[in-house]
């Protein structure tokens, strides 16, 4: 679904991704995860034209990302940040339908695909009138979610979504988000730094570091087959194994 | 209809729908009506102020519409306004003409005179009938107990004190070729203040001080002016200056004017100036009875009450600022878009938009003359030049201070910049720019004052009269309102405020 080929960014000559290709599965989670400055969040942006690459190539469904293509794909894939960005001069509703409002979409139709998105992501309808600043950390997320699927996307780009979360709202939300993205069979590439919640998402664990992929797999392949001393020493760094036997003992 | 760009363009629609009132509203109260007024001018002192009062009165009298522009501004002003046909006539001296306006051709003769104001397209009346040149005053008591009567007499009496003022000390025409001329032995001459000088000759610490023959301290003072018995001063005869066209388009206007030739003498100058600087009575009831006395009619004069004056400088205030800040508002807020858009283009806008505003407000005033003439046009031009700044800079902060975060979360949603600018952008910077337009209103506010400077009106004006004539309620009567049209403004700011930053932004400054 998704694919870079032969990937190179550089920031003031500080190389961010060096060469980098891979292969994004269809209606999967595929986890980027890598200690800060790997180069995870670069390669998200230039998934969807945040940044553009200084060489190789996206391609999304088989077409080359490229300054005319880049408003068409940014509609077909849904992108959540850290903390949501909501814009906080809007109402959660109108952050949610901004962009169909912008393309002339019928109002009536966005209106019942909005309360359609409360029942998926167990939204509240009666919180949508509020404003970013009215609503919790965990709503905040849920209305950046139903933002990013409110045109059924192909693709879901998440950039630390829970990351700001409290421990107990991100666990119960990573259990939904989870089930939400299988539900949907959505394309997934989610950027984290937590071990156990890649572990958690996905059978396909990308580790990088310092604009290279490491080693690609899932968890126990990490663990029991490093291919390098840097994935034991990462997957050390982590929590306790228990933890992190794909699935989660709480 | 999505709501997220509404409070902005809902403004930006009333500042249109305002700016277009405005306009209408400044045509049609400036515009002619089937024929225009004759138009007198005067410079800012209160001879002047009178004597274009007079010459109104006397075109009104006449069955001839007349209105007074007063206190325009200094000669060249006026005369450049004469040229260019916005007012149509105006009271000069001739030595002004042979010293300041003709100076390079330096005229020697009033037909040469007369030749170089044709050449402009300008005519000259009949002497009025008194000459304010320079003279020198004493006290009548210390003058009879000394015998002096004239110039050439204070070369007996090398012991006398002399207090000029500063100009007089430097002048061509003052202190060091007077005394040449007369060969005056004093030496203790002091500079000083005009109006500190009167009141040193009074307490005894000068003897003699130099004085504008017509002043109204002379007057007031009693003081005796000696006579120029060599000849030494330039003559500064009072005339009225006319457009040529005038005495085509409206011959009785000239007949008029022609009709005060002559009317004058160099006390009734000096009681008129007096009646008006210290006694306090109006212009318009001092020219209204010397026309009186001298062509035995009465005459029917406007004598404005504090209120419809404060309504009519309220009025001018608010057109000079209003329609200044709306241009401003249109202009800078794109400037400022642009400048956030395109990083070349930013130093430049803001630097440019920098250095208007280190330009001395009344040079900016100045440089329009040329450009626009006199009066409203060139006050809301600088005024306009005034107010960009701060709302460029403001809407450049507001749009460079939005948290990249959600710059991107815009532009990953798939919005065009079109879009992004006013949905989310420009929402997001309104508290910015709005603070940025208010901080334009109040400078606009204070600076328009100075309009009064080019004949702009406005609440300057009261200001301009109470300095010239010395009136602490003059003053007041224009600074005060000033300031509490600045005050006003900044409520109005605060809530419009309520209506245009998005109320989501109001909660994130509430938390």
């Amino acid at each position: 679904m998704l694919e870079v080929q032969n990937l190179s960014k550089s920031f003031n000559g500080e190389p961010a991704l060096r060469d980098i290709s891979l292969t994004v599965p269809r209606r999967v989670i595929t986890a980027l995860i890598g200690p800060s400055g790997c180069g995870k969040s670069t390669l998200l942006r230039t998934l969807i034209g945040l940044l553009f690459p200084d060489r190789g190539t996206v391609l999304f469904d088989g077409e080359p990302l490229s300054e005319r293509t880049v408003l068409r794909i940014r509609h077909r894939t849904g992108y959540v940040i850290q903390e949501g960005g909501l814009f906080p001069h809007l109402t959660a509703e109108r952050n949610i339908r901004l962009l169909a409002d912008r393309l002339g979409r019928s109002r009536r139709e966005t209106g019942e695909r909005v309360h359609e998105l409360c029942a998926i992501t167990r939204f509240p309808a009666g919180a949508l009138a509020r404003y970013p600043y009215e609503l919790s950390g965990g709503q905040r997320q849920r209305v950046a979610l139903m933002r990013a699927l409110l045109l059924d996307p192909d693709v879901l780009l998440l950039d630390e979504p829970l990351a700001a979360l409290d421990p107990i709202v991100r666990s119960s939300l990573q259990q939904e988000l989870k089930q939400t993205i299988e539900r949907l069979g959505k394309t997934t590439v989610l950027v984290t730094h937590d071990l156990a919640e890649a572990a958690w998402f996905s059978r396909d664990i990308v580790l990088m570091r310092a604009g290279r992929i490491v080693q690609r797999g899932p968890i126990s392949q990490l663990r029991e087959r490093p291919a390098a001393p840097f994935v034991t020493e990462f997957v050390r760094a982590q929590r306790g194994p228990h933890e992190i036997n794909g699935a989660r003992s709480r | 209809m999505n709501r997220s760009g509404d409070g902005f363009k809902r403004f930006m629609l009333a500042v249109l729908i305002g700016i277009l009132i405005y306009i209408i509203w400044y045509i049609s109260a400036h515009s002619a009506p089937a024929r225009d007024p004759v138009k007198l001018g005067s410079k800012k002192f209160t001879e002047s102020v009178i004597l274009g009062e007079i010459a109104a009165l006397h075109l009104s009298e006449a069955g001839i519409p007349a209105e007074h522009l007063a206190e325009l501004g200094g000669t060249r002003i006026l005369f450049n306004a004469l040229v260019s046909g916005e007012i149509d006539a105006y009271p000069e001296y001739t030595g002004t003409l042979r010293e300041e306006i003709f100076r390079e051709r330096s005229p020697t003769s009033s037909a040469q005179i007369r030749e170089l104001l044709a050449e402009r397209g300008v005519r000259i009346t009949g002497e009025l009938g008194f000459n304010n040149t320079y003279a020198l005053g004493m006290l009548p008591d210390r003058a009879d107990e000394l015998g002096i009567g004239s110039i050439s007499d204070l070369r007996g009496h090398p012991e006398l004190e002399f207090g000029f003022t500063s100009e007089f000390l430097n002048r061509g025409d003052g202190w060091p070729s007077l005394r040449d001329a007369y060969d005056l032995p004093q030496r203790n001459v002091s500079g000083m203040d005009h109006d500190l000088a009167y009141r040193a000759l009074a307490n005894g610490a000068v003897d003699v001080i130099d004085l504008y023959s017509t002043d109204a301290e002379i007057a007031y003072y009693d003081l005796r002016v000696l006579a120029d018995d060599r000849s030494h001063f330039p003559s500064y005869q009072a005339v009225y200056l006319y457009r040529n066209e005038l005495s085509e388009e409206t011959p009785g206007a000239v007949a008029a004017l022609e009709e005060l030739a002559g009317r004058f003498d160099a006390d009734r100058m000096r009681a008129l100036n007096r009646r008006v600087k210290i006694d306090g009575e109006s212009e318009a009831a001092v020219a209204a009875s010397f026309l009186e006395r001298e062509f035995g009619a009465e005459v029917a004069y406007r004598e404005e009450t504090a209120a419809s004056r404060l309504l009519a400088r309220t009025g001018e205030h608010l057109v000079l600022v209003g329609i200044a800040l709306a241009l401003g508002i249109l202009v800078a807020i794109p400037l400022g878009v642009f400048a956030y858009r395109s990083a070349a283009a930013s130093p430049v806008i803001l630097a440019a938009a920098g250095i208007i505003q280190t330009v001395p407000s009344l040079a900016l005033l100045v440089f329009m003359i040329p450009l626009l003439g006199i009066a409203g046009p060139p006050a809301i031009a600088a005024l306009f030049l005034y107010s960009l700044l701060p709302i460029v800079r403001n809407t450049h902060a507001g749009l460079a201070g939005i948290a990249p975060s959600l710059r991107e979360s815009a532009e990953a949603l798939g919005l065009t910049a079109r879009d992004r600018l006013f949905h989310v952008e420009l929402p997001l910077a309104s508290p910015s720019i709005l603070a940025g337009i208010k901080t334009s209103a109040v400078i606009t506010i204070g600076f328009a004052t100075l309009g009064a400077l080019i004949g702009a009106g406005g609440y300057g004006q009261p200001i301009l009269t109470g300095i010239r004539l010395d009136d602490y309620g003059l003053i007041l009567e224009g600074a005060v309102p000033a300031a509490a049209l600045a005050i006003v403004a900044q409520g109005l700011f605060d809530l419009l405020e309520r209506v245009i930053v998005p109320r989501g932004l109001r909660l994130k400054r509430a938390n």
